[in-house]
């Protein structure tokens, strides 16, 4: 099991997995977006109660996943470094923690400007809203952590800690909407039940979820593959500068 | 035990005692992070009138008219348990129509919630309208029976 994880976790195969990866990727991407996009904005119906708002959700909720998934990536990869020692688990975890931010944001701005026509407000403070919330303050905050040490090796080891201890945030965010009364709906699809949701409008959403992981794939492989070459420059200039 | 086996036991456990306190605090706070209350909830807490709060539930079908000012309209909000007869005046969202979940803000009144704000909820289905008229059609649509 180990034998295999240390495998993956060499620098240089990871780069040529990397780069044997990213085309479909990245490909897979523009042929998931172009085809969710023209589901979602042309080919698809109006909600029966929303009419065409219910639109904003083609991009809102395949955003918030990736949100949840980002962190979730960046948790396991901290765990990763926190025990196996891995410098690749740091570098997966810090160019996982921008862009899953921004997602974040996605989710926020779509919610916001779905919420004002549906609910009549922008924003209100229940429990859905409240921890999506606080997920954007643990990127961020991730984020600075990581910057805010001359030593990158103990910047990371914070930031791994903080990333394992505010992953507790996740499920709270998904179950939120069951445990407490919300402003914010139940989720839609669940893995056990039939989907609340009609197959026309279905299709076009789960399209859109997975333009929305290749996306987030191609940006965390471009990511990554940048850090382990900086990470190599800096050691270098680091060695000789000592020798 | 080598120190990876002892790394990873300290985090497995870490997390695992972190998730119990997390747990134990939201189980705390499990009122405060309640949004809204149902009608049979405000009503056997038997919230005063100088506190505010958020009552949520359907409109009653057939309750919805207005006031005799012109300006204020009055609903009964349900769980089908118990009813509130609420009081509005002011611009109501989008979805608002009887059968929908709400959420009032405003104060209990001998009986009657003075509402400040409406928000309407939207349920967690989606479909297209001709599917919602074929279901109507043939008598199996299920209108919601929660908020």
């Amino acid at each position: 099991m180990t034998g295999s994880l240390h495998r993956f976790a060499n620098p240089a195969r990871f780069q040529r997995l990397a780069r044997a990866v990213l085309p479909w990727c990245a490909g897979g991407a523009a042929v998931a977006f172009a085809l969710g996009l023209y589901l979602a904005l042309v080919a698809s119906p109006p909600d029966y109660q929303q009419g065409d708002t219910v639109r904003i959700m083609y991009v809102h909720v395949p955003a918030a996943w990736m949100a949840l998934g980002g962190y979730t990536t960046m948790a396991l990869a901290s765990a990763v470094a926190l025990i196996w020692r891995h410098r690749l688990g740091d570098l997966i975890a810090q160019s996982a923690a921008p862009i899953g931010a921004g997602f974040t944001i996605i989710a926020l701005v779509t919610g916001m400007l779905w919420g004002q026509p549906m609910w009549g407000t922008f924003w209100v403070w229940d429990a859905r809203l409240t921890s999506v919330l606080v997920l954007l303050f643990l990127y961020l905050g991730y984020i600075a952590l990581v910057h805010a040490f001359d030593d990158p090796e103990r910047g990371a080891r914070a930031g791994a800690i903080l990333a394992l201890v505010g992953w507790i945030n996740v499920p709270i965010v998904k179950f939120s909407v069951d445990w407490w009364n919300t402003l914010h709906q139940p989720a839609s699809i669940s893995r056990f039940a039939k989907p609340a949701i009609h197959p026309s409008i279905l299709t076009p959403l789960l399209v859109m979820a997975a333009a929305f992981m290749l996306l987030f794939a191609t940006l965390l492989l471009l990511r990554v593959r940048a850090a382990i070459v900086e990470h190599r420059l800096r050691t270098l200039a680091m060695a000789r500068a000592r020798g | 035990m080598t120190r990876k086996r002892r790394r990873l036991v300290a985090v497995s456990v870490g997390m695992a005692l972190l998730a119990a306190a997390a747990g134990l605090v939201l189980n705390a706070f499990r009122d405060s992070l309640v949004f809204f209350y149902g009608p049979s909830e405000a009503l056997a807490k038997d919230i005063g009138p100088d506190r505010r709060f958020r009552l949520g539930g359907l409109v009653e079908p057939g309750s919805l008219g207005k006031a005799g000012d012109g300006v204020t309209i009055t609903f009964k909000v349900t769980d089908g348990a118990a009813a509130i007869p609420v009081r509005f005046a002011g611009i109501l969202p989008d979805l608002f129509r009887e059968g929908q979940g709400i959420i009032a803000e405003g104060r209990l009144l001998r009986g009657t919630f003075e509402a400040k704000n409406v928000l309407a909820k939207h349920d967690e289905n989606y479909m297209p309208p001709e599917v919602v008229d074929a279901l109507k059609k043939s008598g199996q649509w299920q209108p919601e029976t929660k908020p």
